[in-house]
């Protein structure tokens, strides 16, 4: 096996153990820490596909800014006390793990019916570095760019908005 | 680094991203953490991403690529007024447990 099939490989056990750690973990801090590796896995999985922009893009914007956005809010909410959730019973956490698993089988069961897919001799692949996607990005995308501005500037005020407190409000 | 595609095939691409995108799956049903749950809707649409691009690498097209640019804004302000939320809900509960946000329900 070359590098890079055993690159693949421990990107991918990696994200998932990860992944699965998120869901399992009891302390929130613990799950945004393994949030972050999920993504440092994923990052790694698009350096290999040669999507370079994409992946410095995914360390700035998701290990960076989202999850700095989590962390602080869960600092800020000070949520340590395990109890104060209640915990779910027995029976739904079954219930939601089947349902997850049968919908899982049934992804994987439509790929049987698939042909395997056949790779052109002359492919593209240097598409992801950043001078082809803004090419791309500016010329073909350049509607969707720019109103992605006007969507920032909704979330924005939405979010002053929303944390604004009022006068009417009950407050701890 | 390119060669990826040639030894990978794509099918195992789709698999890992099926497997994350179900593992966000079980952790909205199961946990009742408001947090947390946000945090699996993040991770669906991490494994969302990561199908685009390996489509969009094993096609040699760019538009997939641009595609996930965009999923990542959109998640960006979608986390941003998600939060807010999230806080104003503790605001008023002092708690982020969805099982106590049942008053829709009667």
């Amino acid at each position: 096996m070359s590098l890079s099939e055993n690159l693949f490989y421990f990107l991918s056990f990696l994200a998932i153990f990860s992944a699965l750690m998120v869901v399992f973990a009891k302390n929130p801090i613990h799950s945004v820490l393994y949030l972050i590796l999920v993504f440092f896995a994923l990052t790694g999985h698009y350096i290999l596909l040669n999507a370079q922009f994409l992946a410095i893009v995914n360390i700035i914007v998701y290990a960076g800014a989202i999850m700095v956005l989590f962390l602080f809010v869960i600092m800020f909410l000070n949520l340590k006390k395990e109890g104060d959730i209640s915990a779910k019973s027995v029976f739904v956490k079954v219930a939601g793990v089947v349902s997850g698993g049968l919908l899982l089988l049934v992804m994987i069961a439509s790929l049987k019916s698939l042909e395997p897919y056949q790779l052109k001799a002359d492919i593209k692949t240097d598409i992801g570095l950043v001078e082809n996607l803004g090419k791309v990005l500016y010329n073909d995308f350049l509607l969707p760019f720019e109103l992605a501005s006007i969507l920032f500037l909704a979330a924005m005020v939405g979010a002053v908005m929303l944390g604004k407190r009022e006068s009417g409000e009950r407050n701890f | 680094m390119v060669e990826i595609i040639t030894k990978i095939p794509l099918e195992y691409y789709i698999i890992l991203a099926s497997v994350l995108f179900c593992i966000g799956v079980i952790g909205v049903l199961i946990r009742r953490n408001a947090l947390i749950i946000f945090m699996c809707v993040e991770l669906m649409l991490n494994a969302v991403n990561m199908l685009f691009i390996a489509f969009s690498a094993y096609r040699g097209d760019a538009s997939g690529q641009v595609f996930v640019f965009f999923i990542m804004a959109v998640a960006a302000a979608e986390v941003a007024v998600g939060l807010a939320i999230i806080v104003m809900i503790y605001r008023n509960t002092r708690s982020v447990d969805v099982g106590e946000l049942n008053k829709l329900r009667y």
